[in-house]
């Protein structure tokens, strides 16, 4: 049971990733997790959450590693010869989330494994003096 | 069971040259191409004030032209104003979604004749802004600032698909080589070269530049070879569709209206609609998409026919994963049986079951709002036997089907054609 008073926002739910949590939410009524959070429950079609922190813990999904990447990751510093790995992690408690996957082999992708125990990590950048925290993992 | 309340028919269909047009031509340029071409196409003739509304479908000319409220614009050029003409947008579904409420518009008797336009002009942007474009097709939120591109996400459903069927890269090198050998024989595609006619032309150049000459032994080769780079694993550069200026045109009219522009309509006899989270992690399934099942699901039912019935179809490869997962969506394979199918040439222009007859986005092009409506342009001339050059399928196509995708699966727009 949570005791957490904050609207089940997507600002919320930033902020807390911003303090280096990932939540989720929970539906009272039926007991399905939402990652990222979600205030309605489409199954149950109510509004009866709490929030849950999740165990970090969790499974690689499915994986690419990019070479041509986007504007934000660009600034990040990746590139050709440079890439990154965007990642669809299954969390312990059950559900997905999209996120970075850091400290594995992006040059040579065939050596990253499906199914791989992966563990949460947050990853901050710095632009234009104010960090930015997202959501990643590494291998466990 | 759902049902259309009169008969539907494409009585005309025409395309522009699909590529790389800008500055040369923009989005009226490439309407009023297709416009032309469709017109050629109805037997009977066809004239302004024989239609009733004019649907257009664009994804972002928006944010790839600075334009919005496009559907006026286009009416207007081709003699349409002051009749009916909203736009509709679902990604690389937007003129899918077109001809879909064409139809409905036309079997609920609103309307008798529709115009149907798609069209997209990207090339106004330079490539890492188109990029950033088809990029807000998936979930800005939360897929985004964990660096999803769009190839990014079509790579990661290739490696579900891989870890959990056996896919190889060779079967998406097949899918690829078997687009570009129709493509080839299609004067409105965007490339018309086969993977074999590129190699050629690059050792050809390498020669005269007095360089060394790539010795690869056949296409997979020449595809594994860094002239094929990665853009997002396992995807490379030529497992992804192009960036194509392009538009398409198609004349939809009631079963008795009809009989007025043409003695062989091609009856529209099924048509349906799916939707999926935005985001794949939102997804139970990462090797299927559950809008493509649901719109074929609805059509198959509409026309009361089943794959099996079904002898070409036009699917969207906007990624060579995506053609392999459409097959299998589409019921015309089990799940992770397609690539069987593939590797037997069972979806090439003499197989079994020939896929993609006009080059698909692949090597015909990728002009993402008009793709939906270009597919019916190649069906409508494989029906009537009048597809260009070699490509004309070699048995009477009585039974045919499109599939547009939206984005990384959130909408499908799946049509079947009936003669
Ligand atoms: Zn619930």
């Amino acid at each position: 049971m949570s005791d957490i008073d904050k609207d089940f926002t997507i600002q919320n739910y930033l902020e807390f990733l911003e303090n280096k949590k990932l939540m989720g939410s929970k539906c009272k009524d039926c007991g399905t997790l939402y990652t990222p959070v979600r205030k309605l429950c489409p199954k149950c079609n109510t509004a009866n959450m709490e929030w849950m922190e999740m165990s970090g813990e969790g499974e690689l999904a499915a994986f690419t590693s990019i070479t041509v990447g986007t504007p934000y990751f660009i600034q990040k510093g990746y590139d050709r010869n440079n890439p990154y790995c965007f990642s669809i992690i299954k969390l312990k408690e059950g559900s997905m989330v999209s996120a970075q996957l850091v400290g594995v082999d992006e040059k040579n992708p065939e050596t990253i494994k499906i199914g791989m125990p992966v563990k949460v990590k947050f990853l901050e950048t710095e632009i234009k003096g104010e960090t930015k925290t997202d959501l990643g993992f590494e291998p466990a | 069971m759902a049902k259309l309340a009169r008969k539907v028919a494409l009585v005309g269909a025409g395309m522009s040259k699909f590529g790389n047009h800008f500055p040369v031509k923009r989005n009226p340029d490439l309407w009023i191409d297709a416009w032309l071409n469709a017109s050629k196409s109805v037997d009977n003739g066809i004239e302004p004030k024989d239609i009733d509304a004019c649907y257009v479908g664009n994804y972002s000319s928006d944010l790839f032209n600075h334009q919005g409220h496009l559907g006026p614009q286009m009416a207007n050029l081709v003699g349409l104003t002051p009749k009916p003409a909203p736009r509709f947008e679902g990604a690389c579904a937007s003129s899918g979604i077109a001809l879909r409420q064409a139809i409905i518009a036309i079997a609920s008797g609103i309307h008798d004749v529709i115009a149907v336009c798609g069209v997209e002009c990207m090339t106004e942007l330079p490539t890492a802004g188109v990029t950033d474009v088809l990029a807000t097709a998936s979930d800005s939120l939360f897929e985004f600032p964990a660096g999803a591109t769009f190839p990014g996400l079509y790579g990661t459903l290739a490696s579900a698909h891989f870890k959990q069927y056996g896919t190889t890269a060779e079967d998406l090198m097949r899918v690829g080589i078997k687009n570009h050998e129709n493509g080839a024989e299609n004067p409105y595609a965007q490339m018309q070269q086969s993977i074999k006619d590129m190699m050629a032309s690059k050792k050809k150049r390498y020669e005269e530049q007095g360089r060394d000459i790539p010795d690869w032994n056949d296409e997979f080769d020449f595809l594994k070879s860094s002239s094929n780079p990665i853009i997002a694993y396992p995807l490379r550069l030529f497992d992804c569709s192009l960036i194509t200026d392009g538009s398409a045109c198609l004349f939809l009219a009631s079963g008795d209206k009809a009989k007025r522009f043409t003695d062989t309509p091609i009856w529209i006899t099924g048509t349906g609609q799916g939707s999926a989270a935005l985001s794949l992690h939102d997804r139970d399934n990462l090797t299927s998409f559950i809008a493509a099942r649901e719109a074929s699901r609805q059509a198959y039912e509409m026309s009361k026919l089943k794959p099996k019935d079904i002898q070409i179809a036009e699917v969207h490869d906007c990624f060579t994963i995506a053609e392999i997962v459409a097959m299998e969506d589409l019921g015309f394979y089990e799940k992770g049986k397609a690539v069987e199918a593939i590797r037997n040439g069972e979806s090439k222009r003499d197989g079994s079951l020939p896929i993609n007859t006009s080059g698909g986005l692949k090597s015909k092009g990728h002009p993402v709002g008009a793709s939906g409506a270009a597919m019916p342009v190649e069906i409508f001339k494989q029906m009537r036997g009048v597809a260009e050059r070699n490509r004309q399928v070699k048995f009477d196509v009585e039974r045919a089907l499109t599939h547009n995708l939206g984005g990384s699966g959130g909408t499908c727009v799946v049509t079947i054609y009936e003669k």
